[in-house]
C-alpha cells in the first residue's frame, strides 16, 4: 500500500495525522460552507454587515422567498422532467449499441465504436448552430422533449463506450452456449445479457442523471422561457435579477445542488464505478 | 424471409441493435460537425439566406483582437487545468488510508465535482466579491489592499481557472484513489525491502502503475479545459471589456447572443476549437486502438 499506512507511523505522526484531515477538509470546502451559510443568513444581516459571523437566526424564510418569489418549483420540475426520460432513453440504446460492438465481429465494427467514442469529446459549440436549427425546425424549440433528445443522442456517445467494454468484460462462453443451444440473438440479448448489466445500468444512470442536471449550455441553446428552463438556466436568469442580493443567490445555488448530491451520497459506489469507467479498475 | 433471417441473422443482428443509437447520434453529432464546416464558409445571420463568402470568415479571424485573447486565454486555460492532475494525485495520496471514518472524507473531497458548474461559479462569485468575499478580504488583510479578482481584466481568467480547478481536482484525486487500490502491494512491499520511499517510491514504483489512470485524468482535464463555458458565462459573462472569454465563450457571443446572429464566423470560431480538440480526440482514439486486443 502506498503511501505507507499511517497506522505504521509514530503516534505523534497518527494524531497530526488526524488533526490535519479534517483542516483539510474544512479549507477544501470552505467556499462551499460560507454559501451554505449565507443561504440562511437573514437580509437583516447582510445589510448590517455580519457576512461572516454567526446568523443572527436561522433564516429559513430565504429558501421559502425563493420558491414563492420565482419559478424555482417550476425550474426543478422541468430539470427532472429533461433529466429522467434523458437517462431511460440513452441507457436503453447504449445497451442495444454497447451490445452490437462488443458481441459480433463485423468489418466496420471498431471505426463505428470510435466514432461513438470521438464524437462524445467534441466541443459542444461545433454543434451549436445546427442543432439548435434542427431543433427549430422540428418544432421542438424551447420544449422538454427537444432539449431531452439532444441529450439522449449525445450521452449515448458516451454511454456506448462503457457498456461495450463491460459487455465485452462478461464471459463470452456464455454466448458461445446459447448460440450451440440455437436461442435466437435477440433473447441472448434479452435473456443473458441484460440480466448481468444490472451494476452497468446503475452506473450510468447516475452518472448520467448528474451531467444532464448539471447541463447549463444546452439549457441556454435549446430553451428560453421558464416554463421549459431547467434548473441551471433558471438560476443563472435569477442570479442576473437578483443583483447580489446573496442570501437568495446561495440559497438557489443550494438547491440546485441537492438533487445530485443526494444521488451521489445514495449510490456512491455506482457513481465511482462509472467515473473511473472501468479502466482503472 | 424465414429462412434468409435464419441464415444472415449474426451479420444482420448486429446493424439492427446499433440502427436507433447510431441514426439518433448521426442526426444530432456527426451529421451538424460537418454542417457547422459548411456553414463556416458563409456569411449567415440565421434567417435571410446564406452568401457564400469562402474563406472570409477565416481571413477575418486572423486580425479579430477578441479571437486573439479568446485563443489566448484558452492557451493559459489548457496548461493551467494541467495543475488539477498533479494536485489530485498529492491529494489522493494523502487520503489514502485505513483510518476511521476516512470514506466520509473522500466522498466529501469529491463534493466539488458533483456539483452544477452554474453552483461553482456563484460560490466563487461569492468567494471573490469585492468588500466582502472571503478571499477579498484576506488580501486586504495581508497587503493592505483588496483586489476585486472578477473586475481585473489581468487576473480575472486565473480567477475563472482556480474555480474551475475546484471540481476538476475532486474528479482526478477520485481516478487516482481508485488507481492507488490497485498499486501491486507486493512491488511496494519489495520496493521497500530495498528501501525505497518517498518521492523515489512515488516516481520509479507508483507512477508506473498508475498509467492508466494518469491517461484517463489527463484526457478529461484537456476536455475539461477546452469546454470552459459555463464558468465564464456565469462569473462574468466574458468581461471585464472581454478579457476573460474564451474560444467556447466568444463563439456562443457571436452566432446566439444578444451581441449579434453571426452563425457563419460563430461556426469558423468553432471549427478552430474543433480542430485544437481534434488533435486531442486523435490521441486518444490512437491510444484506444493500439491497446485494442482485436484490431
Amino acid at each position: 500500500m502506498f503511501p505507507r499506512p499511517i497506522e505504521q507511523t509514530s503516534v505523534a505522526t497518527q494524531w497530526l495525522y488526524k488533526l490535519a484531515l479534517p483542516v483539510a477538509l474544512l479549507l477544501w470546502l470552505f467556499p462551499l460552507l460560507g454559501v451554505a451559510i449565507t443561504s440562511v443568513r437573514p437580509a437583516a444581516d447582510i445589510a448590517a454587515g455580519n457576512y461572516f459571523g454567526m446568523p443572527s437566526y436561522f433564516a429559513y424564510e430565504n429558501y421559502a422567498d425563493v420558491f414563492r418569489n420565482t419559478p424555482m418549483a417550476k425550474y426543478i420540475m422541468n430539470s427532472f422532467i429533461v433529466t429522467i426520460p434523458t437517462v431511460i432513453g440513452a441507457v436503453t440504446l447504449s445497451l442495444m449499441t454497447g451490445f452490437a460492438l462488443a458481441i459480433y465481429k463485423f468489418k466496420s465494427n471498431l471505426l463505428v465504436f470510435f466514432l461513438f467514442v470521438a464524437g462524445n469529446f467534441v466541443p459542444f459549440q461545433i454543434l451549436m448552430v445546427p442543432v439548435r436549427d434542427l431543433t427549430l425546425n422540428l418544432g421542438m424549440y424551447n420544449t422538454w422533449y427537444g432539449l431531452a433528445l439532444f441529450h439522449i443522442a449525445f450521452q449515448t456517445g458516451f454511454c456506448t463506450l462503457f457498456m461495450r467494454n463491460f459487455i465485452k468484460a462478461l464471459p463470452f462462453e456464455l454466448i458461445e452456449a446459447a448460440r450451440v443451444e440455437g436461442v435466437a440473438e435477440w433473447r441472448i440479448f434479452w435473456y443473458i445479457v441484460l440480466p448481468l448489466m444490472r451494476p452497468a445500468i446503475a452506473a450510468l444512470s447516475v452518472l448520467v442523471f448528474t451531467f444532464i442536471w448539471n447541463d447549463f449550455f444546452w439549457a441556454t441553446v435549446l430553451t428560453s422561457s421558464p416554463d421549459t428552463q431547467p434548473i441551471t438556466a433558471g438560476l443563472s436568469s435569477l442570479n442576473g435579477q437578483w443583483i447580489s442580493a446573496w442570501h437568495l443567490v446561495s440559497a438557489g445555488s443550494i438547491l440546485a445542488a441537492l438533487p445530485p448530491v443526494l444521488m451521489f451520497f445514495l449510490m456512491q459506489r455506482h457513481f465511482i464505478a462509472g467515473l473511473t469507467l472501468g479502466a482503472v479498475k | 424471409m424465414s429462412a434468409y433471417w435464419k441464415a444472415n441473422q449474426r451479420r444482420l443482428a448486429p446493424w439492427m441493435f446499433l440502427a436507433p443509437g447510431l441514426a439518433i447520434f448521426a442526426l444530432y453529432v456527426i451529421i451538424p460537425i460537418f454542417q457547422s464546416i459548411w456553414y463556416s464558409f458563409y456569411d449567415w445571420d440565421g434567417l435571410s439566406p446564406p452568401v457564400w463568402i469562402g474563406t472570409a470568415n477565416y481571413v477575418e479571424l486572423t486580425t479579430d483582437p477578441n479571437m486573439v485573447t479568446s485563443f489566448w486565454n484558452n492557451l493559459i486555460w489548457l496548461l493551467l487545468y494541467m495543475l488539477a492532475v498533479p494536485l489530485g494525485l498529492f491529494i489522493a495520496i494523502f487520503l489514502n488510508q485505513t483510518v476511521r471514518g476516512i470514506r466520509i472524507y473522500k466522498s466529501l473531497f469529491f463534493f466539488p465535482f458533483v456539483i452544477s458548474q452554474v453552483v461553482v461559479g456563484l460560490i466563487f462569485s461569492w468567494f471573490y466579491a469585492p468588500n466582502f468575499g472571503p478571499l477579498y478580504l484576506l488580501i486586504e488583510q495581508v497587503t493592505g489592499k483588496g483586489v476585486a479578482l472578477l473586475a481585473d481584466p489581468d487576473l480575472v481568467t486565473y480567477g475563472i481557472i482556480a474555480a474551475g480547478l475546484w471540481p476538476q481536482i475532486a474528479y482526478v484525486m477520485i481516478l487516482y484513489l481508485t488507481g492507488l487500490n490497485n498499486v501491486a502491494p507486493d512491488q511496494v512491499e519489495a520496493a521497500r525491502l530495498d528501501g525505497a520511499k518517498g518521492w523515489r517510491m512515488l516516481w520509479y514504483v507508483i507512477l508506473p502503475q498508475l498509467r492508466p489512470a494518469t491517461f484517463i485524468a489527463v484526457v478529461v482535464t484537456v476536455i475539461g479545459a477546452l469546454r470552459s463555458f459555463d464558468l465564464v458565462s456565469i462569473m462574468t459573462n466574458g468581461g471585464p471589456f472581454g478579457s476573460s472569454r474564451v474560444l467556447s465563450y466568444y463563439m456562443y457571443e457571436q452566432a446566439l447572443s444578444e451581441y449579434g446572429y453571426r452563425m457563419g464566423y460563430g461556426a469558423a470560431i468553432a471549427v478552430v476549437l474543433f480542430a485544437i480538440m481534434m488533435v486531442f480526440i486523435s490521441g486518444f482514439i490512437w491510444k484506444m486502438w493500439r491497446d485494442e486486443p482485436e484490431r
